[in-house]
């Protein structure tokens, strides 16, 4: 970073959470003074005092507050900020926004307003990419309306193909169709849908690649005409369209496409006299065939594992490029070393598919002073995390010389973070990072469902991970129990021997061991295997570091009545140790069948009862629908799951829900 | 000699194969653990020292001349657990139903008298079908001579009931004399009269569990204060609680060794309290932030959840903590739990272990089912506990402190030793809109005048600043210097000494 003097003296910041904090930083790293907006909602927010001064924009829904542009407007006025930088989301890429700002004279810290429109329409930027000689996805990019001609098109294009809406995006107004028939019935129901999510029902056709992945590249181009790319971002990692892991540089591309691609990608800046941090997302078939996508005008999610890579703040190049600096390096300066990755974490509970979860952040301890992790994030202990806004707690990346490093580094600072408060995708993250189709690089976009399907709660242990699991759990309860038997009022009669036979169970399974104490720690004896365990572990501690035969462990404790639940590479189990005597005895303890609850509708996730479609005494049918709960902004409809008759409805529209809660009964 | 050695050994082999192994198996499908089972996970191992073991019963009418067990349905004796000494008694329901005859209650008297010699706890263990009916009034003299030594060890040395079978009729005196109650679900019950008494008297039909299983125990009655899965999970959680308990009266509060540094803050405590003071927070996320380790052993978690009480330690010390909960009935006091907070704080009084009190109460809770229920006397012996109590009392006000309820959280008015207000505190006589509405009763029809009014209320007494002008608070502390304050104020009040005037009892309202 030069000594220059900085190139505004106070921006502001429209957005909120981790990218506004992400923003700040740079910009106080580099002198200029920062303005935070706010919704009444996040008053307390970690971004508001994080900034140098905090203005107040509305109420907490976005639509009223960081969604109107006149608001921002306003406060960059009243405080007298230069620039405004807009993060991601919200008003990123609403070319009228930037307008509005030109008109005021305050400059915006991203792409000029033409370049955000041409590439915001998902057709024209097809079109525009095509002219530039980007290489497309075979199809048609003019909106189709007549059933006839979309099955002629598709034959054309070859199936299958994809029905898709032009306004689209997360999914919405999208169809595959393998056939003439499915062409006409997606066609039918992807512009219904289009038409009620964006008010558009314009949707066209194109290819629909088989075992795809989601390849972008890094723009960054200044407003003197020098453009360049930082390499491409594997976004393969999706559940629904919403990207959960991102690494750089992609496992899959070789240097030839690569190039290939990044040349492309900058042929469509340059076409569009793009100005400032973009990315030209493509999709990358198994024959490494790679076809534009679109461009977003925006500052990425995953942009930090970019950043990881190339060593380049991409904030401090915006607010450069905005200012009209010109770049100060060209494309051969650019270098690539080690590998990144990002996780995101977000308030979800994966066991119930996924649900969104709220709620205070009681417990936010990200790991400690972990080599090459970054963490972005705009929460802090005893943050909330609320039905307003994005589910994302926080960003995990990690950095190391190879991808298998950055991958150890990255599962170590997962099974470290403890979050409590919410139900939260750690363990989810944990089990991808352990997951060898991961590992060998086999990532195309189905990943999750093929490997997960629609929900995730736990995995059981191999032998050697169940080896390492009773060793931690055998370190962990000799250590407490030591502790236990200083409480005596004075020394006890024999120090007792804690070394000899023992049982573990972990789950339901029984594992005999056989611990010998050893210089380095313990030896522990499990089946055939011999597994040493050295550790500092305390006794309270939360987090289990150390090494076990060699390899560095980190795994998350939760004290229980006896034993502890034990966390790590996307296992979760209860770890209970005994003497033989004790684990024979607790055998004899029957299995006690869960209480049964198809009885009952339980409500899936904390909500509001938005309706209830029955009545009492009223006799339903399998798939009927029952009641629907609003949840996270999400009307969830809650069908029955047999037949039946009603006997009780025990909540009213309008009351609000807890998970679990008993919403009606059958008979 | 060896004659005699062979004698002894087949003696207590037969002794312990207890009513013999049909009847084992039997226990066992049932999910119980037999008697000695039992004692084994209960206690350190090898640590177990049998008594008694050669007792039979003296009976003699119908036929039970020719039937006896060495041991005569009761397991005995002492051992440790984490190496401190403990008294056991486990009544073996393979023998005679566990049913006790005069012999069975000399055996658990005989531990009983041992432990209050040495100051020990004593930890029962119940699975017994009742009275030994063959026996007529010997047993019954039994059960009372149980009972009165119950008494006579209460407040001396902690007892402990592991309700894990029946304990029906008279037998429930006992550990209802018992500082702790653990039961286990679906293989415990307790109750004076059973379902077959109930139907033909009040002609209810009830099953065993809804009269007085764990559940109903833990969550109607508060009879119990704990229940568990199975006798496997209960019996660890009574080693918990043993850990945090001084052997007698007169020993200190045991120290558990600790790395947790007591100067720790915890930043997040400072957004616990919602800005808007009608939204509830959880308590027990304050509790677990201020103890060592985050390890709360929480002691009646389904009964009257207005109020929470359990054990911490602080720097390793044993701690009791009293805390209203906001979550539920906005933390106000009411009959129940203010029945539920005395007990514990009597509890804590007698065995010499510091009071944490932490209040957000917003007044008593009105009505006419608390009035006719007498929450006045009810409510005084909350009041009354406190009062009484001499040991280190430190109470942290984290938001309402209202009225009288006030006065009874460990005010220091009752001697509250070191008391501390987070700037969220309000003392005050009642909420601001309550108030105003009293003292500007005139005005109720001009809501302008109202809301004027309540907002200078609000500013002049929904703070700790008054009650700090008058010294009954000692200082305003920040939420996340909690810990490291409180741990300061016990670790002052150490040496504590305060007694009660001479007197042969104080007369509780009961």
């Amino acid at each position: 970073m030069s000594l220059s003097k900085p190139p505004f003296s106070k921006i502001l910041i429209a957005n909120r959470g981790e990218i506004a904090c992400r923003v700040i930083r740079t910009a106080r790293a580099m002198g200029i003074a920062t303005v935070a907006v706010h919704s009444e909602a996040d008053a307390g927010a970690f971004h508001v005092r994080l900034a140098d001064e905090a203005v107040e924009i509305g109420p907490a829904p976005s639509a009223e507050s960081y969604l109107v542009a006149e608001r921002i407007i306003e406060a960059i006025k009243d405080s007298g900020a230069q620039a405004v930088h807009p993060g991601y989301g919200f008003l990123s890429e609403n070319a009228g926004f930037v307008g509005r700002l030109a008109e005021e004279g305050i400059v915006f810290i991203g792409p000029p307003a033409p370049a955000i429109a041409a590439m915001g329409d998902k057709i024209e930027s097809k079109r525009l990419a095509a002219q530039a000689g980007v290489s497309t996805i075979p199809g048609h990019t003019d909106a189709v309306t007549d059933p006839d001609e979309a099955v002629r098109i598709a034959i054309g294009i070859g199936y299958p193909v994809m029905i898709k809406a032009s306004a689209g995006g997360g999914g919405k107004g999208m169809r595959i169709a393998h056939n003439d028939d499915e062409v006409r019935a997606g066609l039918r129901s992807a512009a219904n849908e289009a038409r009620s999510s964006f008010g558009d029902d314009r949707v066209f056709l194109e290819k629909f690649i088989e075992q795809p992945r989601h390849i972008e590249i890094q723009v960054l181009a200044d407003s003197h005409g020098n453009t360049v790319y930082l390499g491409e971002r594997e976004c393969s990692i999706q559940r629904r369209y919403q990207k959960v892991i991102e690494e750089c540089p992609s496992p899959f591309l070789d240097e030839a496409t690569r190039a290939a691609m990044g040349a492309q990608a900058v042929a469509l800046a340059q076409a569009v006299d793009y100005a400032s941090v973009g990315t030209v997302e493509f999709i990358v078939d198994r024959d490494r065939h790679f076809y534009f996508l679109e461009m977003n005008t925006r500052l990425q999610v995953e942009h930090p594992v970019t950043e990881l890579v190339t060593g380049l703040d991409l904030v401090e190049q915006m607010i450069r490029i905005a200012a009209g600096e010109a770049l100060e390096f060209g494309q051969e300066d650019v270098q690539m070393s080690g590998h990144a990755l990002e996780c995101r974490i977000y308030a979800e509970d994966p066991s119930r598919g996924f649900l969104p979860s709220v709620g205070r952040l009681t417990s936010f301890r990200p790991p400690l002073d972990e080599l090459n992790v970054r963490l972005d994030t705009g929460v802090e202990e005893g943050s909330e995390i609320s039905i307003y806004y994005d589910p994302m707690i926080a960003k995990l990346c990690a950095h190391g010389a190879d991808r298998r490093i950055a991958m150890t580094a990255m599962q170590a600072a997962l099974d470290g973070f403890r979050i409590e408060g919410l139900d939260h995708n750690l363990l989810f993250l944990s089990a991808i990072m352990a997951n060898p189709a991961f590992e060998a690089g086999d990532t195309t976009t189905d990943f999750i469902a093929r490997e997960y399907g629609d929900a995730y709660g736990g995995r059981e242990p191999d032998e050697d991970e169940s080896a390492a699991l009773a060793a931690i759990a055998m370190a962990v309860h000799l250590g407490s129990r030591a502790r236990d038997l200083a409480i005596a009022e004075r020394p006890v009669d024999r120090a007792p021997d804690l070394s000899g036979e023992w049982v573990v169970r972990l789950g339901a399974v029984d594992h005999p061991v056989h611990v010998t104490p050893s210089d380095a720690g313990l030896e522990i004896r499990i089946g055939e295997r011999t597994v040493v365990v050295e550790s500092r572990w305390r006794p309270g501690q939360r987090v289990f570091e150390g090494r076990v035969n060699g390899l560095p462990t980190t795994a998350l404790l939760k004290p229980g009545i006896e034993g502890v639940e034990l966390r790590w590479r996307g296992v979760r189990m209860r770890a209970v140790v005994r003497r033989p005597r004790a684990a024979e005895i607790a055998t004899l303890m029957l299995e006690k069948q869960p209480p049964d609850t198809s009885r009952f509708l339980l409500s899936p996730m904390p909500g509001l009862v938005v309706s209830i479609d029955v009545i009492e005494g009223e006799e339903v049918k399998d798939g009927q629908p029952l009641a629907v709960i609003d949840a996270m902004k999400m009307e969830n409809q809650l069908r029955a799951e047999r037949d039946g008759r009603i006997a009780k409805i025990s909540v009213e529209t309008g009351d609000s829900l807890v998970v679990d809660q008993v919403i009606l009964e059958f008979e | 000699m060896e004659d005699i050695l062979r004698r002894l050994e087949d003696k207590r082999a037969g002794a312990r194969a207890g009513g013999g192994q049909r009847r084992i198996d039997a226990q066992h499908a049932k999910g119980k653990l037999t008697a000695r089972e039992r004692l084994e996970l209960l206690l350190d191992e090898d640590s177990f020292e049998e008594y008694d073991m050669f007792v039979e019963h003296r009976s003699s009418d119908f036929g039970m001349a020719e039937q006896t067990i060495s041991g005569d349905g009761v397991v005995t004796g002492h051992g440790t657990i984490s190496g401190r000494r403990v008294f056991v008694f486990s009544q073996d329901f393979t023998v005679f139903g566990g049913s006790l005859s005069e012999a069975h209650a000399e055996k658990i008297c005989k531990i009983m008298d041992q432990a209050m010699k040495v100051g020990a706890p004593v930890i029962g263990i119940n699975d017994s079908g009742g009275a030994r009916i063959q026996e007529g009034v010997a047993s019954l003299a039994g059960y009372a001579e149980v009972f009165q030594r119950n008494v006579m060890a209460s407040g001396v040395v902690p007892q402990i009931s592991l309700v894990m079978g029946p304990c029906a009729g008279g037998a429930v005196y006992s550990p209802a004399m018992t500082d702790f109650i653990f039961m286990v679900k679906d293989s415990s019950y307790m109750f004076v009269t059973g379902p077959d008494v109930v139907k033909t008297v009040t002609h209810e039909t009830v099953t065993q569990e809804e009269l007085g299983g764990a559940s109903t125990h833990t969550s109607k009655s508060s009879v119990a204060d704990l229940a568990f899965e199975n006798d496997v999970e209960a019996l660890a959680a009574a080693r918990g609680l043993v850990n945090f308990l001084p052997a007698s009266n007169r020993t200190p509060v045991p120290v558990r060794p600790t790395d947790d540094p007591a100067d720790r803050p915890e930043p997040s405590l400072d957004s616990l309290v919602p800005p808007n003071p009608n939204k509830p927070y959880d308590i027990k996320e304050l509790i677990v932030k201020i103890a060592d380790d985050g390890e709360f052993f929480e002691l009646q978690e389904s009964f009257a959840r207005n109020i929470v009480i359990g054990f911490v330690r602080i720097e390793g010390a044993s701690i009791g903590v009293v805390a209203n909960q906001p979550m539920v009935l906005a933390g106000c006091l009411d009959i129940e739990s203010s029945r539920k907070g005395a007990r514990f704080v009597r509890f804590c009084d007698c065995f010499g272990i510091p009071i944490l009190t932490f209040v957000d109460v917003p007044g008593f809770l009105p009505g006419t089912d608390q009035e006719h229920g007498g929450i006045i006397k009810h409510g005084a012996k909350l009041l009354y506990a406190f009062a009484e109590a001499t040991v280190p009392k430190v109470t942290v006000i984290t938001r309402k402190a209202y009225g009288g309820a006030y006065d009874v959280m460990s005010s220091k008015h009752l001697r509250g030793d070191v008391n501390y207000a987070w700037p969220t505190a309000e003392i005050a006589v009642m909420g601001p809109k309550g108030a105003v509405e009293i003292i500007f009763r005139a005005d109720l029809d001009k809501p302008e005048v109202i809301e004027e009014k309540t907002e200078e209320y609000r500013q002049l007494f929904a703070n700790p600043f008054i009650a700090g002008h008058r010294g009954f608070i000692d200082d305003v502390i920040l939420p996340r210097e909690t810990r490291p304050r409180i741990a300061r104020a016990f670790a002052m009040l150490r040496n504590k000494k305060l007694d009660n005037p001479w007197k042969k009892h104080g007369n509780i309202p009961l």
